[in-house]
């Protein structure tokens, strides 16, 4: 272990957000006495983040220049017998890669709020609130232990929650995070019981000394049942990550997430903390290569997640939503990768994911900033003239998005798509054809998007919403600086990454000790590698492969129907209602949360309640008691009269009583 | 007709029979209840003096001051109680004092 990395500088990364959230948070809000004003708060604030990035930028560079490596527990928490709770942090290629993207992401986010939140009154609070989020988001990546994980994982579902229910005073917004914070506890649920299992059986909560027990615990089965270990122990982690990475069918609350502010969807609900999940299983990969059964699992989820949150994405009219779906659609892409065995890919579309779709979210919000706070994409149209740098920037991010060769979602994209297709496992085959679909359904919902807000006819006058008298004195207008700058700074490795950084991170040594593939087992990877010679030529190739016909075919057909003949989706929809109205309602699934599981727990807990609670032990056994007692006592009370003659007469009996049998009857 | 011991301890048995029936039969005057206790230590002292000529033992007829005291401390602690009760209640009637229930 080369110790070119210091421990100061890895706590100075993970603490310095931290210190300008709680100085924005503290002083700058009404706890504190509202003493830092808003130039203060957010400059602090940007400037925590600033020094994370650099820092971060540092490290990566050692640990790509130099091959340092970090990995030591900083702090004893506790210890309990044999298991020990440490902070600690763990550097290597996964690692120091996540936290150059998260502080970049969160920077860009940063700068662009000053912009975006301009006209709120929750300003600092935001700044407090993004901050606190890069932070736990460094703690659960540079973790070293599952215990530490635990916690950045558990606090940025905090701060997701505080930031989607951020306009609380908005009662969409308060049951957007409510349910955010219940999807996510059924997910953490079985994470939990993951981490607890991988400490009950390895004795330790250490990455490192855990998967050096891993071989040990593939021999073991659950105790009762034929079930490998191994695979229980993946499919509960698996579970966490389900729920944090918005997998079907835990992926409900990530659509209502949008209600939040904007900038909050590209760093939350975008970039970083929904592929917490994605890193998470990289990270497990000794633990998730031992288990067929959780790998052909993810196969399956992510293939389910990738093609039909698309489809959903088609029939969305809210901008935020339509680029929801489409994320859901991506994350489900990392989890095949997952399952194929192809770690590093699903990480390598994580990184360039987490650059166009922060570019794509934060376009979108500047295009809402533009046509003042309308969210329809029915009602705008022909922003192209009025928004020309955001315009250009989602028109980047959208040809990312899709897979164009050259630009960085090409790269990751089609190495999944590859990846899936060398798996040999069960459930690749229908995976296959899932993310194949999957390209056609991106393209065309990613460039109806497009058409409809940046061509065409302008239609924001039309919008029935708006408020009377508003409407026809504005026009659209780009927006500042602050704003335009995080996009273009986006757009640029959106673009290029994927380029310059393949060969490097698929196929090079930069994972080669954070992800652990056993090739003679999984040879996705392998088989990637035989088939791969330069960026170049990957590129050239596609030009006669199936994905990119498929991203064409979308875009072509996007064109058709909301360029050349607006008339023909409403035909569509009136001729397959039903599947229309399967989409709009999202397969039902709502519904069915709501009505059958929140209702049910609903109906179950009122029964516990008013049965077991109220029935048995308060009306049983506490009041019951005391019912008792006061019953014997009213008969009891009967003897005593008051009259003293009766307590003589009793005394004289119990005289004679006694006198009678220790005269004649004692033995 | 010669007296024994028995006869002694007969009207002794007696005398406390009636005190006993007098306490639980006594249904109107607290004085009457009083008086039924003094019977029965009365009794008592009866048993006390006769055991003590039979077996030519003075002990026994010692014992009896001593119980003549007692009494006589104890019902001038019962009648002024008594007195402070009709102070109070109006009534020294033993149907009405039964404040001790329950």
């Amino acid at each position: 272990m080369s110790q070119s990395i210091q421990a100061s500088t890895l706590i100075t990364v993970v603490l310095a957000p931290l210190v300008g959230s709680l100085l924005a948070g503290i002083w700058g809000t009404q706890l504190g006495g509202g003493g830092l004003g808003r130039r203060w708060a957010h400059s602090l604030t940007i400037l925590g983040v600033l020094v994370s990035f650099v820092l971060s930028a540092l490290t990566l560079q050692d640990v790509v220049v130099d091959g340092a490596r970090f990995n030591e527990s900083i702090y004893t928490w506790m210890q309990i017998g044999e298991l020990k709770m440490e902070i600690g942090f763990m550097v290597d290629g996964l690692t120091a890669m996540m936290m150059c993207v998260v502080t970049f992401v969160s920077l860009m986010v940063h700068i662009y709020t000053i912009g975006y939140m301009e006209e709120d009154e929750g300003y600092n609070r935001f700044f407090a609130y993004i901050s606190l989020f890069t932070f736990a988001m460094l703690m659960l990546v540079m973790s070293n232990n599952m215990l530490q994980l635990f916690f950045g994982w558990e606090a940025v579902g905090l701060v997701s929650y505080l930031l989607i229910g951020f306009w609380f005073n908005k009662p969409s917004a308060v049951f957007a995070n409510m349910k955010a914070f219940l999807v996510n506890r059924v997910g953490d649920f079985g994470f939990i019981l993951g981490i607890g299992l991988v400490a009950a059986y390895a004795g330790t909560l250490n990455y490192t000394e855990a998967f050096a027990k891993a071989d040990q615990l593939a021999a073991l089965t659950l105790p009762g049942t034929d079930w490998m270990l191994v695979t229980v122990i993946c499919i509960c982690l698996f579970i966490g990550a389900m729920g944090k990475s918005a997998q079907f069918p835990l992926h409900v609350w990530l659509p209502d997430s949008m209600e939040g502010p904007t900038p909050i969807s590209a760093l939350i609900h975008a970039a970083t903390m929904v592929t917490a999940g994605i890193f998470m299983v990289a990270r497990m990969s000794p633990l998730f290569e031992l288990s067929d059964t959780a790998l052909n699992l993810m196969l399956s989820v992510g293939a389910i997640t990738a093609l039909f949150m698309g489809f959903v994405g088609i029939v969305q009219n809210d901008i935020k939503r339509v680029v929801a779906y489409s994320t859901l659609s991506q994350l489900g892409y990392m989890t095949v990768a997952l399952g194929a065995s192809a770690y590093s890919v699903a990480v390598f579309h994580l990184m360039t994911h987490a650059f166009f779709k922060a570019l794509l979210f934060l376009a979108a919000g500047s295009v809402i900033m533009g046509v003042h706070h309308n969210q329809d994409i029915r009602y705008m149209g022909g922003l192209r003239k009025y928004m020309p740098i955001t315009w250009l920037t989602s028109l980047l991010g959208s040809l990312a998005l899709i897979g164009t060769p050259l630009f960085s979602g090409f790269y990751s994209k089609d190495s999944i798509i590859e990846a899936v297709a060398a798996s040999h496992l069960p459930a690749a085959p229908w995976a296959y054809v899932a993310v194949l679909a999957g390209v056609f359904v991106t393209a065309f919902y990613s460039f109806r998007m497009y058409f409809l807000v940046f061509h065409g006819k302008p239609r924001f006058d039309q919008d029935p919403h708006a408020h009377h008298g508003e409407t026809h004195t504005h026009t659209p207008h780009e927006s500042p600086w602050v704003v335009t700058l995080p996009l273009v700074l986006l757009a640029i490795p959106s673009v290029l990454i994927g380029y310059f950084t393949i060969d490097f991170m698929l196929f090079g040594d930069f994972f080669k000790d954070a992800i652990y593939v056993n090739s003679a087992l999984h040879p996705a990877m392998k088989a990637l590698q035989d088939m791969f010679h330069s960026p170049m030529a990957m590129a050239e190739h596609a030009l006669t492969t199936m994905p990119l016909m498929l991203a064409l075919a979308g875009v072509l057909l996007a064109f058709y129907m909301y360029m050349i003949h607006p008339s023909v989706p409403a035909f569509i929809q009136r001729h397959v209602k039903p599947i229309h109205s399967l989409l709009v309602n999202k397969y039902f699934l709502d519904d069915f949360n709501e009505k059958i599981l929140a209702r049910g727990t609903r109906m179950l807990a009122t029964g516990l309640w008013k049965g077991g609670d109220q029935g048995v032990i308060d009306g049983f056994v506490v009041n019951g008691s005391w019912r008792i007692v006061g019953k014997v006592s009213m008969l009891v009370r009967r003897l005593q009269t008051g009259f003293l003659y009766h307590y003589a007469l009793l005394m004289i009996l119990g005289m004679f009583g006694l006198i009678t049998w220790f005269v004649w009857l004692k033995p | 007709m010669n007296i024994t011991l028995g006869h002694y301890l007969t009207l002794g048995a007696v005398l406390f029979a009636l005190s006993v029936i007098g306490i639980f039969l006594n249904r109107k005057n607290l004085i009457v209840l009083l008086m039924a206790i003094e019977l029965m230590l009365l009794a008592v002292n009866t048993n006390f003096v006769a055991f003590s000529h039979y077996l030519g033992d003075m002990h026994g007829q010692v014992f009896v001051f001593f119980i003549l005291t007692v009494a006589a401390a104890e019902s001038a602690i019962g009648l002024a109680i008594l007195v402070l009760l009709f102070r109070n209640r109006y009534s020294v009637n033993v149907d009405e004092l039964n404040s001790l229930k329950g």
